[in-house]
């Protein structure tokens, strides 16, 4: 076995380890310890990626002295070690971006708790991508689940604790449903790992004995995702989640923690129960359904509101529903086209939320919109990332979002007319409001605002220079930059998503 | 009297204050206990007009029911919905419930090679006589690893939930506290005084007896916790902080998590590479057996009953 094979199961347990001994450490030496250790993570998942593109056959790892159906056991592809990468590189960035509001917002004490939540979230992250036993999987939702509680309620004030309430009860009924729907599962198989699963369950499907708690098992787990994923009737938790936080946390729960559920269902999809009995099942119909629903929906709740951080978490909702829509759409190909927006709404969401707690930091921290006249001139640099991640959103070509937008329209007309018209109506439909809700907001930011007006609610406008804020500008560039990589080449990324997918099976 | 003691040692043994006792010559409890009758709860008039008015405002902002249409209207399909929303769900599961495998039938799908592998192997393979703690610390390490996690992981949110730092809250909160501690309640501190013992002693041996009997770190562990929780209740906080603070409590499970991620890397590390251990098994039944599960158990017991007495105490004053 080579050196390189042991990196999953490194980082896993480095980040794990971490979490126990940031519990002992000071504000300072934690932050630290964490940037040290993601840093060497993304690192490790960079030498693996590009490891496995080389070698082009996945491996697995195993967890002890027992081999797979009795021990745990890892796995790694093309795919989970990409995916890995880039969810180190966003949370770093994100992280790096709301410093100085982690700073400012967290009581000194209780500084490094924030960052062992950091850090269990990642190895959860990272669990969740590389396990290859459902009950595994289970284990570490749990932890994503309680972590992000903490992201959200450390910055203690009545609006984030009344939004982790929330939060808690909608993932503690996913989390059932989720486990209901495993254990349905292993009644009916009597394996929890998932190549023994995908064996049973094709021959229980052929059987045709217990097809009932099978349809039901699967309903189950997908509704459970859905719901810890914000797809749009489950998204009552999201806008006071994300819009109250503090700025690293909702940029961290937008763009990574609803996506490690959703690729724990793209798994689920094809390495547990197999994608021909998922499409068989009918159970992409009522995801897609919802998914057309949630990115209308959202939209219009986004155009609603009046507050710019609560508006980027409705856009949230908008974008969640399209990647819904992909995996509705019960084809490989839009299959890939989900797997590309979920990381190019992973880049372009934390973008926007880093850049525009820069405008209302120059507005004097009122997030209203009437006072975000002008802050574009105020902060230059989160201005334009601010204008680059709306047109990333809207999909301007050059940008990310224009590739995810094709790709769906492209797997849409590779379908029946039965999806297919729905679709390309609602993308264009989507398209629209999506325009009208962030072109709204780049007009008012760049909205010269008169010399009264410079005095907002909040108090005085302040500029916000390069030279005081080094690390938030540096960090900005870098999303820029990865959002840009991903819109200007995405002929790598897709090839590369698809030959994953195709490990997958 | 005595025939042994002088008069003057006979009157300092016990024998005699009980005999005195007995006789009615003498109270123990008059002039030795304080009885003190509670003192009523009074609150200012101006106060309670001033609370009663706020809580009212306060009340009529939220729920604003009279000009609130919407909500008016909500709340009534709310209850309508929930209603029929669970009873659906109740009726969908009983109906997959009925299509599922009989229970105890031999031909099940998990009665496979699976748990054939666990009961007939368990001894041989990690040396523990319970085979339940051989599964969860030996076979499936991983998932165990994660779930005393998942354990850490509540204690901390909650600490960041109810750990009162700032100097100024603290105080108030410690003075307003203490008002409403019990103190020196006899009959509980002479129960506990026997309990705690007695009940720490049967978690240590829970755990301890983790590999060879039912039980282990978790059970164990929680009953450890609520002995600690016993004897804070009957002693209060001054007397545990002797020996227990936040402190302790984070080094203890800063220790025992730590040793449990060292431990597990290093055995995952050696599996996956097909090199042994190095760490003998023992003869099964042994106390000194198992391998690393005897270790790995006491661990997880520590950061169980830590657990308890942390989540305790910090609903109790919000912090140690």
């Amino acid at each position: 076995m080579d050196f390189i094979q042991n990196f999953p199961f490194f980082s896993i347990l480095l980040s794990l380890g971490s979490g126990v001994l940031t519990s002992i450490m000071n504000k300072k030496a934690a932050r630290i310890w964490n940037t040290f250790i993601l840093t060497a993570i993304t690192v490790m998942s960079a030498v693996l990626f590009v490891y496995m593109l080389d070698v082009g056959e996945p491996y697995t790892f195993m967890m002890g002295h027992f081999p797979a159906p009795w021990g745990n056991e890892i796995r790694a592809g093309v795919l989970e070690a990409g995916m890995a990468l880039f969810f180190c590189i966003v949370m770093m960035l994100s992280l790096k971006g709301g410093q100085e509001h982690i700073d400012a917002e967290i009581e000194e004490t209780k500084v490094n708790l924030y960052y062992i939540m950091i850090n269990l979230l990642l190895s959860s992250l990272l669990a969740l991508i590389y396990t290859n036993d459902l009950f595994t999987a289970y284990v570490f939702v749990e932890i994503n689940t309680i972590s992000a509680c903490g992201l959200i309620m450390i910055r203690q004030s009545g609006r984030t604790i009344e939004a982790a309430t929330r939060y808690m009860i909608m993932s503690c009924l996913g989390s059932g449903l989720l486990l209901m729907g495993l254990c349905v599962l292993y009644d009916i198989t009597g394996h929890l790992l998932m190549s023994n699963i995908k064996e049973s369950v094709a021959y229980v499907y052929a059987q045709g004995t217990y097809k009932v708690p099978l349809v039901a098992s699967i309903g189950m787990i997908c509704v459970g995702l859905a719901i810890k994923s914000a797809l749009y009737p489950f998204h009552t938790w999201l806008p006071d989640a994300y819009g109250y936080s503090t700025v690293s946390s909702a940029a961290i729960l937008s763009s990574l923690v609803s996506k490690g559920y959703i690729f724990l269902l793209i798994k689920i999809f094809f390495r547990v129960v197999g994608f021909d009995v998922i499409v068989d099942s009918k159970i992409v119909n009522i995801l897609f359904v919802f998914g057309l629903f949630g990115m209308i929906m959202g939209s219009v709740n986004a155009i609603l509101e009046n507050d710019i951080r609560r508006m980027i978490a409705f856009s949230s909702v908008a974008q969640i529903g399209y990647i819904y829509m992909g995996l509705g759409l019960g084809t490989t190909i839009g299959i890939v086209a989900s797997i590309f927006h979920v990381l190019s709404h992973a880049s372009t969401k934390s973008l926007l939320f880093i850049a525009g707690v820069g405008l209302t930091d120059a507005s004097g921290g009122s997030k209203k919109f009437v006072d975000l006249t002008g802050s574009g001139y105020r902060n230059p640099m989160a201005g334009v990332a601010f204008a680059i991640g709306a047109c990333s959103m809207v999909g301007i070509p050059m940008f990310s979002g224009f590739i995810s937008k094709l790709l769906f329209a492209q797997a849409a007309v590779a379908n029946n007319v039965g999806k297919q018209l729905p679709t390309l109506i609602c993308l264009a439909v989507s398209t629209v409001l999506n325009a009208i809700y962030f072109m709204k907001t780049v007009i008012r930011i760049y909205t010269p605002s008169g010399r009264n007006a410079k005095k907002t609610q909040a108090g005085e406008a302040a500029l916000m220079s390069m030279k005081e804020h080094p690390l938030y500008h540096v960090t900005l560039l870098f999303m820029i930059i990865l959002n840009m990589i991903l819109g200007c080449c995405s002929q790598p990324i897709v090839d590369w998503i698809t030959s994953g997918l195709a490990m997958f099976g | 009297m005595s025939r042994l003691l002088s008069e003057e040692e006979y009157r300092k043994t016990k024998a005699f204050k009980v005999k005195r006792w007995y006789r009615g010559e003498k109270d123990p409890y008059i002039g030795q206990v304080e009885l003190k009758p509670q003192k009523q709860f009074q609150e200012d008039i101006n106060a309670q007009k001033q609370r009663i008015h706020d809580e009212a405002i306060l009340r009529r902002n939220i729920y604003d029911i009279e000009h609130n249409k919407k909500l008016q209207l909500f709340s009534k399909f709310y209850k309508v919905i929930s209603v029929v929303f669970v009873a659906a769900l109740i009726g969908i599961l009983l109906y997959v419930v009925s299509y599922l495998p009989p229970v105890g039938n031999a031909a099940n799908p998990d009665n496979n090679e699976v748990a054939e592998k666990y009961i007939e192997d368990a001894m041989k393979d990690t040396g523990a006589v319970n085979i339940v703690t051989g599964m969860i610390l030996d076979y499936r390490a991983f998932d165990t690893l994660g779930e005393s996690n998942v354990l850490f992981i509540a204690t901390c949110t909650v600490l960041i939930l109810l750990r009162v730092d700032s100097k100024s809250k603290k105080k108030e909160e410690e003075e307003s506290d203490r008002l409403y501690e019990p103190k020196n309640d006899i009959i509980l501190q002479k129960v506990a005084f026997f309990l705690v013992p007695m009940i720490i002693i049967f978690g240590i041996y829970v755990i301890l007896n983790g590999h060879l009997s039912p039980g282990g770190g978790f059970s164990g562990g929680a009953i450890i916790g609520s002995g600690l929780i016993l004897y804070v209740n009957a002693f209060g906080f001054k007397k545990i902080e002797r020996f227990f603070t936040q402190k302790t409590y984070k080094w203890i499970c800063f220790a025992a998590l730590s040793f449990y991620c060292l431990a597990k890397t290093y055995s995952f590390y050696c599996g996956a590479h097909h090199l042994e251990t190095g760490i003998p098994l023992g003869t099964p039944g042994d106390i000194l057996s198992s391998g690393l599960i005897l270790p790995l158990n006491i661990c997880v017991g520590m950061v169980v009953a830590c657990t308890m007495y942390a989540f305790y105490a910090m609903f109790r004053k919000g912090g140690f």
